[in-house]
């Protein structure tokens, strides 16, 4: 099988340093932001972020011509 | 509707189990939701936020990553599918190491593995009648009575079925959960700010890990959500799910947007841990949810949150049943019984396989009481024992079926023994990815001192399944 590309997974890895590795960095119920303790708000922002970081990593993906299939529709 | 969802399409194999591959990226999405959400969401959460605390966060840890690490396996995955026709995930280890002995026993893991996890939904349901009752009908019946309507629907309609009635409960769950998550902290606190303030101030160490137990601290976060992040894609409902994409590409779009979903989850946390200062003497974690509601709101209100939960369990389980029972027909059953049956023979054994796997978790969830996460968490001990033969079978030629053999022997032998000893967390590690390391290491040893026969995955050899209805099954090159 064709492997992904190095750029695509270190993109894959910042969401597993973020939220997995760094835990006793980030586990800390001060300060709050947005009423909630500061480890809830950090898992909580990267629910959002992950998508960005792979969002990256699928047009790295695409560019390079993984999974081209008869279905493949995207533009690029 | 999923009974509907019948009418449309010829129900062969194909299309019971994999819906005739031809599912877009929002009908993907709604089954991997609709798989991924199951009761332990509802109930399982609220209750380890209620009963353990900050322990509780690596559910929101592992949820982004479980699908980063599917977006680098899906879509190999999912090409290996089409190229033979692959049905269930004992398929992919038939066609890649050519040895249905490892392929029967994969899917002897699987099934196994499946009953607890069928358990939390069938316990799940029971809890949800008896509470929104008011304790008027009793567990027993009332898991007999839902887990019949269970097995009649999967036996109808399969996957498109499942698929279509994933919309309903996902929209249901997701105005319960939100209506719920914001409510029920403004009825006590004025909202989740104070609610949070108010927590901080009386119980500061509910909050972070360790929480309310001894062993949960930041070294079982991190193997707990490493273990459960490589290890939720190898559940077979998960894994055979992958099958259903149109392509590659909506498997990866899908890993992008999933996280996204996982909004909901905190919202459950909130309300457990609402529960820790309201109702402080509950027995029961898993009961934190409901009890709070219907303490909080009337009592149609209860129904519609309990109508959500129940409706989540029956749709997890359905998918459930439907991905145990044909893998017990196709890969442990006809390979090694009745080597000469059709496909429309082993359709009908999955059907009555749907039955047996019924009334087995039935039995099960009757005659035992664990929460609804320890159950869970024993069966994904088991099963991320399969990701080094999945992860290596893709990207390694060196990797060989007697190296996978032994590696998930032994992985299954430590996670096994170290649970069922009451070592799990072991020296506050999680006991199943001490196993998984060690599977890791004897699948590499073994790999290395005996000889490559298959070396990849070989487009010359026929597809597995016989093609029935002709449509995107076989090698397309």
């Amino acid at each position: 099988m064709k492997r992904p590309s190095l750029g695509a997974v270190l993109l894959g890895l910042i969401p597993f340093a973020a939220t997995c590795f760094s835990v006793g960095l980030w586990d800390r119920v001060y300060p709050m932001v947005f009423g909630l303790p500061f480890n809830f708000f950090w898992l909580i922002a990267w629910l959002l972020l992950t998508p960005l970081c792979m969002w990256g990593a699928y047009r790295l993906e695409v560019s390079r011509g993984a999974d081209d299939d008869r279905a493949g529709s995207g533009a690029r | 509707m999923g009974f509907v969802a019948r009418f449309h399409h010829k129900m062969d194999l194909e299309q019971w189990t994999v819906g005739g591959r031809g599912f877009g990226l929002v009908l993907v999405w709604l089954l991997m939701a609709g798989e991924i959400y199951t009761t332990f969401t509802f109930l399982g959460a609220s209750g380890w936020a209620y009963s353990r605390g900050g322990p509780v966060l690596y559910i929101l840890g592992y949820l982004p990553l479980m699908y980063v690490v599917s977006f680098y396996i899906l879509p190999p995955i999912w090409e290996v599918g089409r190229m033979h026709g692959l049905q269930t995930q004992a398929d992919f280890f038939q066609v890649r190491y050519r040895s249905s002995f490892l392929a029967a026993f994969v899917a002897l893991v699987g099934v196994v593995c499946l009953i607890p996890y069928l358990q939390v939904q069938i316990t799940g349901l029971g809890l949800i009648v008896e509470v929104a009752s008011f304790g008027g009908i009793d567990r027993t019946p009332a898991m007999i009575i839902a887990f019949a309507l269970v097995g009649a629907f999967v036996f109808v309609s399969g996957v498109r079925g499942v698929a279509w009635a994933s919309i309903v409960k996902d929209l249901l769950l997701l105005l319960a959960a939100v209506f719920v998550g914001f409510a029920v902290p403004r009825v006590y606190f004025g909202g989740i700010g104070p609610m949070f303030a108010a927590l901080a101030r009386a119980k500061p160490a509910h909050l972070v890990m360790p929480g309310a137990t001894k062993d949960l601290g930041h070294g079982w976060y991190i193997t707990s959500v490493l273990l459960t992040s490589f290890g939720c894609y190898m559940w077979p409902q998960f894994f055979a799910a992958s099958f259903t994409a149109r392509s590659g590409r909506v498997l990866r779009r899908n890993a992008v947007i999933m996280p996204l979903y996982g909004i909901t989850m905190p919202l459950m946390f909130i309300v457990g841990l609402c529960a820790v200062l309201v109702l402080p003497d509950l027995g029961n974690g898993d009961l934190s949810l409901l009890t709070i509601v219907r303490k909080s709101f009337p009592a149609w209100f209860l129904g519609l949150v309990g109508g959500a939960g129940a409706l989540t369990a029956m749709v997890a389980a359905a998918i459930q049943l439907l991905a145990g029972a044909t893998l017990y027909a196709k890969n442990l059953w006809r390979p090694i019984v009745a080597p000469g049956m059709t496909d429309q023979q082993v359709a009908r054994l999955a059907k009555i396989m749907v039955l047996i796997l019924t009334s087995g978790a039935l039995f099960f969830a009757i005659h035992s009481s664990i929460s609804l996460v320890s159950l869970l968490l024993v069966g994904y001990a088991g099963v991320a024992q399969l990701f080094p033969g999945v992860v290596l079978g893709l990207f390694s030629r060196r990797v060989t079926a007697e190296g996978v053999f032994v590696g998930l022997v032994t992985g299954l032998s430590i996670a096994m023994f170290l649970m069922l000893t009451g070592q799990d967390p072991y020296r506050g590690l999680n006991a199943g990815f001490i196993a998984l390391c060690f599977n890791f290491g004897a699948t590499g040893v073994v790999s290395l001192l005996t000889p490559v026969r298959v070396a990849g995955f070989d487009k010359a050899v026929p597809s597995i399944a016989a093609p029935q209805s002709g449509k995107g099954v076989g090698p397309t090159v």
